[in-house]
């Protein structure tokens, strides 16, 4: 790609004069670099972890300096699938390269540098975000002082690979895709939107979808008996579905899904050894994972765990007792708003003795 | 034996002898950590690198918050992770009783550490036998609160029994105290006469084990 990279990014909070504030957060699928706060009055919502991010938050925008970049591969202003190639006026589509989380780390890395930042205070992000995290902490050690990798796993399971391939195929069935080449057309709209859905469920759990949806149903007080969204389920996830397709890049949803599914950090730094391949790195870790998750489920944060005090690292794990399944590690939790306020605090004041 | 000297009257006794015997600047796991107590006054008044392992999740949360390192676990398992001698001192204070298998612990925690301390409530006090005796109902004390059908302390451990236990496991005792205090109470005192009949705990500093 050359030179022709665009990364989109946010900054919070106010860089210190010794540059020893610098909290990098990496989001997850489809996040953006708006992480907390509006951008106007109109805006509906604020950006994708308010509630963890601002004056006196778990992340204190007034102690810390906060960056947030889009993703490579995105869409949401970091060149990607849906970008212009200069070379031929239109966008990539499956022209884009496959980019890996390897490339993602390396495109905010340009953006860290070109930012004058040599020493990041710590790396925060969950899921796909969290292999970032762990992705940084390998590959710049010397760069990372300490580090908060959510829900997240150092490589998919086979269950987590299944469900991103149908919901790949979902969107490479719907015609409009048109082998990615669709954007001066009709968008695969429908296929995406059941791409977002099945990754929903995967968000939830049983004991979430029973307290929040139960068997009820949506607007009416009996089966309609056609194949309308009859229950509420149904409804919130054709909802869920339709305003996804608003804001996301069917491409990009194929480029990363495929991206986490690849990593494996395991095989790419320890040659199938998470030991050894958390062998070079020096950061604090705060591990945290969530009861119902069962897309990351608590047995891959406890193994890479286990391979950092193999590696006398010190790192701090607790298992917080959420029913909301993966989604848990994006909404309020009391719980880990404290324990990310504590780590921080305690991290920084370290580094200020 | 020793004279300990109560170091911080904020802790538990028991703790406060602990952390009495512990070098500074040293590293140190607590085994059942709890809130993080003496891993706390460790840290800030002997320069100590801690760890602890705490099952429940809001002690470990409150450990956290505090910024010391913990991690939420089993002890029995965790302890495999660590590779030899990763540990100046394995502190197990007052768990000991709940350990489904006591020797294969005591040996990993002499492995992955050079000297162990391990404290727990001394089954022979004479209030305990004293209970036996005249009511026939299984003891219920300060130190041991719960009924036999509710209680998680699954093992009966006397000072004299620790010490038989050395010598089967095959580790060295390298200093012992016997104590008299209620469980939360933050004063108490070390009791050199008669200690098997009239102490409420057993501490015991221990290294040595064969592998």
């Amino acid at each position: 790609m050359g030179s022709l990279l665009t990364i989109a990014y946010e900054t919070f909070g106010t860089l210190n004069t010794d540059k020893s504030n610098v909290i990098l957060i990496l989001h997850a699928l489809t996040g953006d670099s708006h992480v907390a706060g509006y951008y106007s009055e109109n805006e509906r919502k604020p950006g994708w972890w308010d509630i963890m991010v601002g004056p006196g938050k778990g992340i204190d925008t007034d102690k810390y300096f906060i960056i947030c970049s889009n993703i490579l591969g995105s869409c949401m202003g970091t060149t990607g699938p849906s970008s212009i190639n200069p070379k031929t006026g239109n966008s990539y589509g499956l022209g884009f390269p496959v980019v890996t989380i390897e490339d993602m780390v390396q495109a905010q890395k340009a953006l860290i540098d070109h930012l004058g930042i040599n020493r990041i205070l710590s790396v925060i992000g969950g899921s796909i975000g969290g292999m970032q995290v762990l992705e940084w902490c390998v590959r710049y050690p010397e760069m990372i002082i300490s580090a908060i990798p959510l829900a997240t796993t150092t490589k998919h399971s086979a269950l987590a690979i299944a469900f991103n391939e149908v919901a790949r195929q979902a969107i490479m069935a719907d015609p409009n895709w048109n082998n990615g080449d669709y954007y001066r057309g009709p968008k695969p709209d429908l296929g995406l939107a059941v791409a977002r859905m099945i990754g929903h469920i995967t968000y939830l759990s049983d004991e979430s979808m029973r307290h929040k949806f139960g068997r009820r149903l949506q607007d009416k007080s009996d089966f309609s008996f056609n194949f309308d969204a009859d229950f509420q389920v149904e409804s919130y996830l054709r909802y869920q579905g339709t305003k996804f397709v608003e804001r996301f890049d069917a491409n990009s949803f194929l480029y990363i899904t495929k991206a986490a599914d690849y990593y494996d950090l395991e095989n790419r730094y320890g040659n199938g050894s998470a030991v050894k391949a958390f062998s070079g790195v020096r950061a604090k870790f705060l591990v945290v994972s969530f009861t119902s998750d069962w897309l990351y489920p608590t047995y891959q944060s406890r193994a890479m765990v286990q391979a950092m005090k193999k590696n006398g690292l010190d790192v701090s794990f607790c298992e917080i007792d959420a029913e909301w399944g993966h989604d848990a590690f994006l909404l309020p939790s009391e719980r880990l708003t404290a324990l990310m306020k504590g780590f921080l605090e305690h991290v920084y004041g370290e580094t200020r003795k | 034996m020793s004279t300990a000297k109560p170091e911080n009257n904020r802790m538990r006794f028991d703790l406060q002898i602990v952390a009495s015997w512990i070098e500074p600047g040293s590293k140190v796991l607590d085994l059942g950590c709890g809130a993080g107590d003496l891993l706390s006054f460790l840290k800030e008044n002997k320069g100590v690198v801690g760890t602890g392992i705490e099952r429940i999740e809001a002690k470990v949360a409150q450990c956290i918050e505090r910024g010391l390192s913990v991690l939420q676990g089993d002890i029995n398992e965790e302890v495999f992770d660590y590779p030899d001698e990763t540990f100046d001192y394995v502190v197990l204070s007052q768990t000991l009783q709940q350990v489904y298998k006591p020797a294969e612990l005591i040996q990993s925690l002499l492995r992955i550490g050079r000297r162990g301390i391990v404290s727990f409530p001394n089954f022979s006090h004479w209030v305990i036998r004293m209970q036996l005796l005249l009511s026939g109902y299984a003891p219920i004390t300060k130190q041991l609160p719960y009924e036999w059908y509710n209680t998680p302390n699954i093992r009966v451990i006397t000072i004299k029994d620790f010490r038989k236990f050395s010598k089967e496991v095959g580790f060295e005792i390298l200093k012992e105290v016997a104590i008299d205090t209620n469980n939360h109470d933050k004063r108490g005192n070390i009791v050199e006469f008669l200690p098997t009949l009239r102490a409420g705990y057993g501490i015991f500093l221990i290294g040595g084990g064969k592998q």
